[in-house]
């Protein structure tokens, strides 16, 4: 019979920080950006079939890197979460903070029990308000803390250079078309020389608060990038 | 903290969910007594027709609650996405409930697979929805929606009416449910025409619920006096869009100065 090892709780976090952490910066950056009129997120995802990037609810968007099968399950329960609850009350009492905390206490959990693995996913929780003041974008990691993101965030893949290019160059109220390009050519930055980032590799939704429709949330397609990228 | 079964794979229904989840959320889940209900708000008169590259779907504003009138300006049609709407007549309450399911029903597919469902997909849905109210509709609480949508693929405006089981009929021209759908239908039976424009066929959908109003008194008809005209809503492959009260009043006074001289509504050929 093989005695267990002892090993201490700090260690023991620290191997699973570790690990989820190596399984984020696999892949590619996502990036979400607010501008004038609403939060702009967008995802290098050459896949037109598997999204990163999803509506949860009117005002609520969702952005994730790591493993597709972990983001997709807990983008599910956010729908699910955020349907139940405006059909209980009301669709103006489904708020971005609610769910952030919902994702939070998941992710802080499944990070600290013994049992599971942690999940290597990062999200993004964005919330159109009525004005640029009222919107709150919150980036949830793996262990499950809990950051407000003020202007512009990135997670995921080089994660560092993308986020020093966008300090560099983000200015409050830019137009959408601004904030692509400034988002594109920061998905870009994440090697050196700098990749030119095309329209078809982009996943790119807005919450868009001049929409008329209850729900802000809408995706751009291919030509509505390029024409942007171009511009 | 998301709950173990928000988390279970699972399909993109959210009828389907709730009943897994909160059974007694789904309408007609609470009422369990054998005897009538009284003092129940019914919605009478829902009528729709296709024109030429649509559809539009209109309802009449009374609410009544056996004699006595519960509601004089009650909306009874709903758009339930981009591209669908409902309207509703019979037990207004659980009608809806229903109504506002399966909104979430189709927004919540739409979010979970990134594609909205085919006209028939909705259809669907929504007989078994009524299908699942049937037990309600035994005790007197019926529910008979009428649902019209722009079908994206076929290019054209359709109209599927149901009975209380969910069997689900496709109606090409028009429809009507309700208290007054007898008087309503023979009215379009004699005004639709086929490739009509929309604002002849909104002019129709009036003519045929001044016609409802006209014999059944459980139908709402213009009220002069509050201004309080029938919901006109339609349907195109731009999308869903309600028609303004001003739009609808000028099209109501119209119809309402042409019955001043022939109270019996516009005469159609003999032959």
């Amino acid at each position: 019979m093989t005695a267990p090892f002892y090993v201490s709780p700090e260690q023991l976090m620290k191997d699973r920080a570790d690990f989820a952490r190596k399984g984020i910066s696999r892949g590619r950056s996502v990036v979400v950006v607010q501008y004038a009129d609403g939060i702009l997120l967008v995802a290098e995802n050459p896949s037109k079939a598997l999204h990163k990037i999803s509506e949860i609810y009117d005002h609520i968007g969702f952005a994730a890197v790591g493993r597709y099968n972990e983001f997709e399950n807990l983008r599910i329960a956010g729908i699910r979460l955020a349907d139940v609850r405006g059909y209980s009350y009301d669709r103006r009492d489904v708020t971005g903070r609610s769910l952030a905390n919902a994702y939070a206490q998941t992710l802080g959990t499944i990070f600290s029990s013994g049992a599971e693995k942690p999940y290597e996913v990062e999200l993004f929780v964005a919330e159109v308000g009525h004005a640029p003041e009222d919107d709150q974008v919150y980036r949830l990691t793996y262990d499950g803390s809990v950051a407000d993101v003020q202007g512009y965030g990135v997670m995921g893949g080089q994660n560092e250079l993308v986020e020093t290019y966008l300090g560099e160059h983000y200015a409050a109220g830019l137009d959408l078309a601004g904030a692509l390009r400034l988002a594109a050519s920061a998905l870009g930055a994440d090697s050196t020389p700098a990749r030119t980032v095309t329209a078809e590799s982009l996943e790119v939704a807005v919450l868009d608060r001049t929409r008329s429709q209850p729900r802000k949330f809408k995706r751009l397609g291919d030509a509505r990038v390029a024409e942007a990228l171009q511009g | 903290m998301l709950p173990e079964e928000y988390r279970a794979v699972g399909g993109s229904s959210f009828a389907d969910f709730l009943a897994s989840r909160a059974p007694d959320m789904l309408p007609g889940a609470r009422y369990n007594g054998t005897t009538e209900l009284e003092g129940v708000t019914h919605g009478t008169t829902i009528v729709a027709a296709t024109f030429d590259g649509g559809v539009v779907m209109a309802g009449d504003r009374r609410a009544t609650m056996g004699n006595v009138i519960a509601q004089r300006d009650i909306q009874k049609v709903f758009p339930t996405d981009e591209y669908s709407c409902v309207g509703i007549a019979g037990t207004a309450g659980i009608a809806v409930e229903m109504t506002r399911l399966f909104q979430v029903e189709l927004e919540h597919y739409e979010k979970i697979e990134g594609a909205t469902l085919s006209t028939d997909g909705k259809a669907n849905r929504l007989a078994a929805l009524i299908r699942g109210n049937l037990g309600m509709a035994m005790q007197g609480l019926a529910v008979v929606p009428l649902f019209a949508g722009y079908d994206l693929d076929a290019g054209v405006g359709r109209i599927f009416a149901f009975d209380v089981t969910g069997n689900k009929n496709e109606e090409r021209t028009f429809h009507s449910v309700g208290s007054g759908s007898t008087f309503a239908r023979g009215s379009l039976k004699k005004l639709y025409r086929a490739g009509m424009s929309e604002a002849d066929a909104v002019t129709a959908v009036v003519q045929a619920l001044y016609d409802a109003a006209d014999d059944d008194t459980a139908t709402g008809g213009p009220d002069l006096a509050r201004r309080i005209f029938p919901l006109v809503s339609v349907i195109t492959a731009d999308g869903y869009r309600a028609w303004t009260e001003e739009q609808t009043a000028a099209v109501a006074d119209q119809v309402i100065s042409a019955r001043m001289h022939a109270p019996d509504g516009p005469h159609a050929p003999l032959t």
